[in-house]
């Protein structure tokens, strides 16, 4: 079982730091129109995608949803890639195609983001094939949120992910709100990790502001997950700090809850408060991350800027050839 | 004459119609508090309550089926898929139950249900947001098919959608919530299957749909500086078909010309292309024009995305490829 040494806890906070940072970047380019289309930013919910992300290897795979720059920066995504598909240039990791719903990549084992609620879901199952296949001891971290969770494809996926025992770590984001819909009013059980007993496989609730939490969990889940035991459902409760994408001011829910989740739960805040007081790092240390990380997201911004529009001509050239 | 916004000329169809008929609910996502995803029903919670407004989990074929349900037991239905992309998710209830229970159930179960939702590209929303996936649903025997392009057409088109005592997919497009267009303030409902000629003319007939009506009107207009003569027709309702309108239209300029957002492979303008080859070939002095999306995925990029779709540019180039100049 893994540990959490020093360097982990380290690690655990620059990746929270860096999917906030940038995630606030974006929301601004949005702002003025730079990045345009949907976006959703994952800004209250970095804990989850860094410890599950720390808890797998490169090689594993995850499947990520349409809030999903979290889960791909966790897994290792180049930020100027990222940043270059969001302005929709020919460097993007989608070659501009895709935009922040898309964002996908075979080296990384990121097997897409999704503009289809639950899209990824079924997808998951036929990765948890391959890797049962393959034998090597691959897993697969399905990512989903609340509201995916009732649609019918998690429960066609969940039930055949059980019988054939496939190594998939099912890990629901649940963070209140399905657009306005709160969880509450929208799932008879409430508790998403209760739906597990329906499959008859491990169902388990996690604090999702608290990567270290996380971090343990998933990683039993994938050792499970590893060993041939199959499938577990991870609920990670959460809060999505904003409105469903910038320009949604969030009116169906009480002010007074976005305010105690943003100051009692902030990963960011709690993560680094939670090393300093354990001496894990210094406040110069945090300082050294934060500057670097926003050099980073600056850089990726740059970089994006720089990059050439894909090519019109080429397009219609690959058009045709269809 | 007073002007108000498409997705308000939506809003007051329901209005009305809830007001008329106690057996009308609303069934969707995010219709609640949050008045739909492109607020047409604003305010419709507060008048109506949650057992009229009924506001779903994200489970679209469910959507679609308790529509169903509710409607072969003698309520109105209108379900809401927030995009059209998501109706692949209600496939099996809209083509192997909504459009088939009237018919293969000998008229026992009669199905007064609305599907409404919309499609197109224009915001940047990428492949799995920006679908024109109309041709399947006209395809499918039982279905009537609806693609109101103003706001006049909008209201008494959804009017009548509510009143019709079978499956209609009612299909907006998200980048014309916000025109604005003369509704009067007394009733009325429009037919189906009955055209709307929206320019008259002479030389060429453009017929088309939804958002693409006001692309051929920005083109007829250019054209008409340069002495060409552009009758536009928009069907408004692609299942019942006004075929006569057009053909009419036809007899008159002998040159046509399709536009579509869709694109072509299965189209409808194709369909419409071959239904008047066959039946009036001998009105047109040349082979029938279409113009359609590209035959690819919606891409991100504006640049990319705007190529894919038809523009002015586009329609005018085939109106003068028509008439040969
Ligand atoms: C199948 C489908 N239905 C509806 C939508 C529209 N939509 C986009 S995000 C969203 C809410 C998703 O809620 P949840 O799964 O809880 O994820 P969250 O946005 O909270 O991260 C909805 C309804 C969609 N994209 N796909």
């Amino acid at each position: 079982m893994a540990v959490l040494t020093k360097e982990l806890k380290k690690d655990l906070l620059k990746t929270i730091i860096k999917i906030r940072r940038f995630e606030e970047k974006t929301i601004q380019l949005y702002q003025i129109a730079k990045i345009w289309g949907y976006l959703h930013p994952y800004i209250g919910e970095e804990a989850i995608a860094a410890g599950a992300c720390a808890a797998i290897s490169k090689s594993d795979y995850i499947i990520s949803t349409h809030r999903g720059h979290g889960h791909s920066i966790a897994k290792g995504a180049d930020l100027n890639r990222m940043m270059a598909e969001l302005l929709g240039k020919a460097t993007g990791y989608c070659k501009g195609r895709g935009g922040s719903m898309h964002i996908a990549d075979t080296e990384l084992g990121m097997l897409g983001a999704n503009g289809i609620v639950g899209g990824g879901i079924p997808i998951s199952v036929g990765a948890g094939f391959s890797c049962k296949m393959e034998g090597k001891g691959r897993v697969a971290v399905c990512f989903f949120s609340d509201g995916a969770t009732n649609n019918g494809v998690f429960h066609e996926a969940l039930n055949m992910a059980a019988i054939f025992s496939l190594p998939v770590i099912y890990l629901c984001e649940n963070n209140m709100y399905a657009i306005s819909m709160c969880s509450d009013d929208a799932i008879a059980c409430r508790d998403v990790a209760k739906r597990s007993a329906a499959y008859d496989i491990p169902g388990v609730i996690v604090d999702g502001t608290d990567p270290e939490a996380v971090y343990n969990i998933v990683s039993k889940a994938v050792q499970r997950a590893r060993s041939g035991k199959g499938p577990s459902l991870i609920e990670a409760k959460t809060y999505r700090f904003g409105g469903h994408h910038p320009n949604d001011p969030a009116e169906y829910r009480d002010k007074s809850e976005a305010e105690y989740y943003k100051k009692e739960k902030d990963p960011v805040v709690n993560y680094k408060a939670k090393l300093l007081e354990e001496k894990v790092i210094s406040p110069e240390e945090i300082d050294g991350y934060e500057k670097e990380i926003i050099q980073m997201v600056e850089q990726s911004v740059k970089f994006a800027e720089e990059s050439p529009e894909p090519s019109l001509e080429q397009f219609l050239e690959e058009v045709r050839s269809i | 004459m007073r002007e108000i916004e498409y997705r308000e000329a939506i809003r007051e169809a329901i209005i009305e119609e809830m007001n008329r008929d106690s057996k009308i609910f609303l069934i969707g996502e995010d219709i609640g508090k949050y008045g739909g995803a492109f607020r047409a029903y604003k305010g419709l919670l507060d008048m109506y309550g949650p057992e009229r407004v009924i506001n779903t989990p994200i489970s679209e074929a469910t959507i679609v089926g308790a529509g169903i349900g509710a409607a072969v037991t003698g309520y109105r239905p209108v379900s809401e898929l927030m995009f059209i992309d998501f109706t692949t998710l209600a496939m099996d209830q809209i083509v192997n139950q909504a459009a088939k229970i009237r018919y293969m159930t000998g008229d026992n179960l009669r199905c007064p249900l609305v599907i409404r939702t919309q499609g197109g590209a224009g915001r940047g929303v990428a492949a799995q947001h920006s679908q024109s996936l109309e041709a399947w649903f006209y395809h499918v025997p039982g279905l009537k098919v609806v693609m109101p392009s103003t706001p006049y057409d909008v209201k008494g088109l959804l009017k009548t959608s509510i009143r019709d005592d079978n499956v209609v997919i009612f299909i907006e497009h998200k980048m014309i919530y916000l025109n604005k267009g003369v509704v009067p303030e007394e009733e009325y409902t429009i037919p189906f299957g009955v055209a709307d000629i929206k320019r008259e003319g002479s030389d060429v007939t453009i017929f088309t749909y939804s958002n693409m009506v006001f692309k051929s009107l920005e083109a007829a207009k250019e054209l008409e500086s340069e002495g060409i003569s552009c009758e536009i027709i928009d069907p408004r309702t692609l299942v019942p078909l006004d075929e006569e309108a057009l053909l009419n239209s036809v007899k008159k300029t002998n040159h046509l010309v399709i536009v579509t957002e869709a694109c072509e492979r299965g189209s409808v303008a194709s369909d419409i292309s071959a239904k008047v080859t066959s039946k009036a070939f001998d009105l047109l002095d040349a082979p029938v024009k279409i113009v359609a999306g590209l035959n690819t995925p919606i891409p991100y990029n504006s640049t990319l995305e705007q190529a894919s779709i038809p523009h002015k540019a586009d329609i005018v180039k085939a109106v003068k490829e028509v008439l040969g100049k």
